[in-house]
């Protein structure tokens, strides 16, 4: 005969002030075996625990029922107060009477009675609660870190300097990602390539860090602590350990017509190329859809002029087997082209361009060599229209819904850079809203506005046409309640940022769960901003969302302490709320294995004793791998013959609560 | 002013349109070919519509410059379409009128002999396709 005590949360005024919760405790001591009800103000509060506590020692409790919260937010807290207490913590059952109950409904008489039966389901529920006891797992101490750009870097950096050893995979020929794109870094101008190479030289020399790049993650299993993951390395069709980077064979190349991916298409590179000067590894990479050797057969321009001997045309792509403890996700963003806005004519004239590609086209290692020179005829524009807010913050088919974050100040940047260096040239730019929250922002778009003369024009774009060679660009200026138009020699696109293309497939792959926009999604919004819902996964930079390359940091610290801490651990506590399947019942038909999303279900011939003559008979059952079992339930609903069962949610726990709330 | 509000509601039905959704970034008006015939300009129609602010848009020829091009409907990236107000407007003044659709007659005295007429504009809209 169990003893429960029933334990009311008032949750300050969140519960008390739409439900009765007196009522609620008085109602609840009424059912069977219960032997304590009360109500207190905040139960999760340290009084609020102790009184659990003494109460589970003064009556004997065997089992606990707390009306409170959700059990996302305090089920633990519950039942590390019953442990404490000597009492199992998975005899603890929640009644969610907040979000279930007081949040969404207004009546008070209503909102009891309905806490009443939540309650009373919870009660019936804990009476056929076991004790379980969690199962423990090893930990691998390796870390995978997915995408190799500033985020992916100063996670692996972090964690490597703890002492794991990092691999990072990137599926570029070498590692940089955006930030390396970039000409200067607001608000402070700082050169990126200049902050940004020497952590690519010193990520690519640590000892603790291994760079797969020009690679991709193929295959993921395995849970927290112990992930599998097969990993291709794309043929580069250059010896990796005989290269020297002396960069002769990208010289002598004679095809070298091929759109520079790098300098965003804006100048040529040849078939074998080094992205750019500071790549790590500064090994070159054979583009065979480009190379005349792969088209044809004949060349082998590069093998002849290689001294070292690097060049292999027979080099096979290589996949790769590694077991991590943590995977980070660090697979950042792309801009979008900004094709689908015709009115803007991106894809008609070509002195209309997106703002990375007007980054290349300042940058000194960029295709102009730093001369800002505009791609129809190469002349220098003096008349430069910015245009913020190109596809994002919007709710049509064209656009997405989020602000960028990062155009509003990289917009200033760009005025400012120009007219430093340039003051001859007038720059105007249509914005939304000037968003600049953050340290020195404000103050780098006003000296934008007040030191360097950048026209700011309150109002948005409506269409850009070519007369007499000049791009005619007519837009609303809002404040002065006119319409504009303003014959300009280039036309700079804010174009959205989105997540990369690959992370959706990589979310599918680690079970990590994505928004509507394919971000990644953290596993509390406030409080574990850097973690996956899944567990064992982490989220570093932009593939959670827009951020600037100071929070891009600071979340890759973030990431790279919260895999620190999983590491450190030796073994790691499951789940006991497991599948377990009952061998006497199952009759080997295999559907549980194919619903299973973990792959936690195999089935194995054992041997059963039966009467009759035979006395043995080998049958096929199910056999859950407990670590790797997730306990979503699966399994149990598709069971035909009821063997398999979730432990804490059993068949039978789930129809006594039905049976309390039919009462 | 129960009767403006309610104006203001049978505007919005009429139209589909939910003015709150503006975030007043000026698209339309950017993009409007009629903007400088238009003594109201889409954008302000949206806004004043929103704050019931009906009775100068009635009052105003602006009602009968908008070419009902429907530009500023394709490219609003809110998705709030503001040509679909203006018609709303337009409708309301008719039916003032004890009528449910445009007389011809009523109309060239108050066009601008430059601007092509809705019922064209219409028509190729409608026609084109």
């Amino acid at each position: 005969m169990h003893k429960i005590g029933v334990f009311v949360c008032w949750c300050g005024s969140n519960i008390a002030a739409t439900v009765d919760v007196k009522a609620v405790a008085e109602a609840a001591s009424k059912e069977p075996c219960v032997v304590y009800a009360t109500d207190y103000q905040y139960m999760c509060s340290e009084s609020g625990q102790n009184l659990i506590i003494d109460a589970i020692k003064e009556h004997n409790l065997t089992g606990v029922v707390i009306c409170s919260c959700s059990p996302r937010m305090h089920e633990t807290t519950f039942r590390k107060a019953a442990q404490k207490a000597g009492l199992n913590p998975y005899m603890v059952e929640i009644a969610n009477i907040r979000e279930q109950c007081s949040w969404i409904h207004k009546d008070m008489a209503e909102a009891t009675a309905k806490a009443i039966v939540l309650a009373r389901a919870a009660i019936a529920k804990v009476q056929l609660n076991k004790p379980l006891i969690a199962g423990e797992s090893e930990v691998t101490k390796r870390c995978l870190v997915i995408g190799g750009g500033i985020a992916g870097i100063q996670t692996a950096l972090d964690v490597a300097e703890a002492g794991f050893p990092v691999d990072i995979v990137e599926k570029k020929p070498t590692i940089g990602g955006k930030m390396a794109q970039l000409d200067k870094t607001f608000p402070t101008l700082d050169c990126a390539a200049c902050i940004l190479t020497p952590r690519m030289v010193e990520a690519g020399a640590h000892e603790n860090i291994t760079l797969h790049t020009y690679s991709e993650v193929e295959e993921v299993s395995g849970f927290v602590g112990n992930f599998t993951v097969k990993i291709r390395k794309k043929a580069r069709k250059v010896k990796m350990d005989l290269c020297t980077g002396c960069g002769l064979c990208t010289e002598k190349c004679p095809m070298k017509k091929q759109p520079n991916e790098f300098n965003m298409g804006l100048d040529k590179r040849g078939a074998i190329y080094i992205p750019f000067a500071q790549a790590v590894p500064k090994v070159p990479v054979i583009d065979v859809e480009a190379c005349l050797k792969f088209k044809t057969g004949k060349c082998g321009i590069c093998s002849k002029v290689c001294t070292a001997g690097a060049i292999d045309y027979e080099q096979q792509d290589e996949i790769i087997e590694q077991k991590y403890g943590a995977i980070v996700l660090a697979t950042g963003f792309d801009q979008i082209k900004p094709t689908k806005f015709g009115e803007l004519g991106y894809s008609q004239y070509p002195d209309v361009v997106t703002s990375l590609e007007y980054e290349r086209l300042m940058n000194a290692a960029g295709p102009t060599k730093g001369h800002l020179l505009r791609p129809s005829d190469g002349k220098p524009p003096k008349e430069i229209v910015f245009v913020q807010c190109v596809g994002s913050r919007g709710q049509s088919c064209r656009d997405k819904s989020y602000c960028s974050k990062v155009c509003c100040m990289y917009t200033a940047k760009h005025a400012i850079l120009t007219k430093d260096h340039y003051p001859d040239t007038n720059i105007h730019v249509f914005y939304i809203d000037e968003r600049t929250p953050g340290k020195n922002f404000d103050e780098f778009y006003r000296r934008a506005v007040e030191q360097y003369g950048v026209d700011y024009i309150k109002g948005q774009v409506g269409k850009v046409y070519e007369e007499n060679g000049k791009l005619m660009v007519q837009g609303s200026d809002l404040l002065a309640n006119e319409q504009i138009t303003l014959a300009a020699d280039m036309v700079v696109l804010a174009a959205a940022i989105e997540p990369d293309k690959t992370a959706r497939s990589l979310g599918t792959m680690l079970t990590a769960s994505m928004d509507t926009n394919d971000f990644f999604t953290e596993a509390h919004a406030k409080l574990r901003p850097v973690e996956s819902p899944t567990a064992g996964v982490f989220l570093s930079g932009m593939c959670q969302g827009p951020k600037d390359i100071p929070e891009t940091v600071s979340q890759a610290g973030a990431a790279a302490v919260k895999v620190i801490g999983l590491l450190t651990k030796d073994k790691l506590l499951g789940n006991p709320c497991v599948a377990h399947s009952d061998e006497m019942l199952c009759n080997g038909c295999s559907q549980c294995a194919r619903v299973c999303p973990y792959g936690a279900i195999t089935y194995v011939d054992k041997e059963f004793r039966v009467p009759g003559p035979k006395r043995v008979e080998t049958r096929r059952v199910a056999v859950v791998n407990e670590a790797v079992c997730q306990g979503c339930g699966a399994c149990t609903v598709t069971c035909p013959s009821t063997a398999m069962d979730l432990k804490g949610f059993s068949n039978r726990q789930i129809m006594s609560e039905v049976d309390a709330i039919c009462k | 002013m129960s009767s403006v509000n309610n104006e203001r509601e049978e505007i919005l039905r009429m139209s589909g349109v939910d003015p709150t959704k503006c975030m007043k970034c000026g698209k339309c008006s950017g993009t409007c070919p009629a903007f400088d015939a238009m003594e109201y300009h889409p954008h302000q129609f949206v806004s004043m519509v929103n704050k019931g602010n009906i009775e100068p848009l009635k009052q105003s020829n602006a009602i009968w410059q908008c070419l009902s091009c429907f530009a500023c409907m394709e490219r609003c990236p809110r998705d709030v379409k503001p040509a679909k107000l203006i018609e709303a407007v337009r409708l309301t003044v008719i039916r003032e009128q004890g009528m449910n659709h445009l007389e011809s007659e009523n109309v060239p005295c108050m066009l601008d002999p430059e601007l092509p007429q809705q019922a064209i504009v219409s028509a190729f809209r409608k026609y084109s396709k």
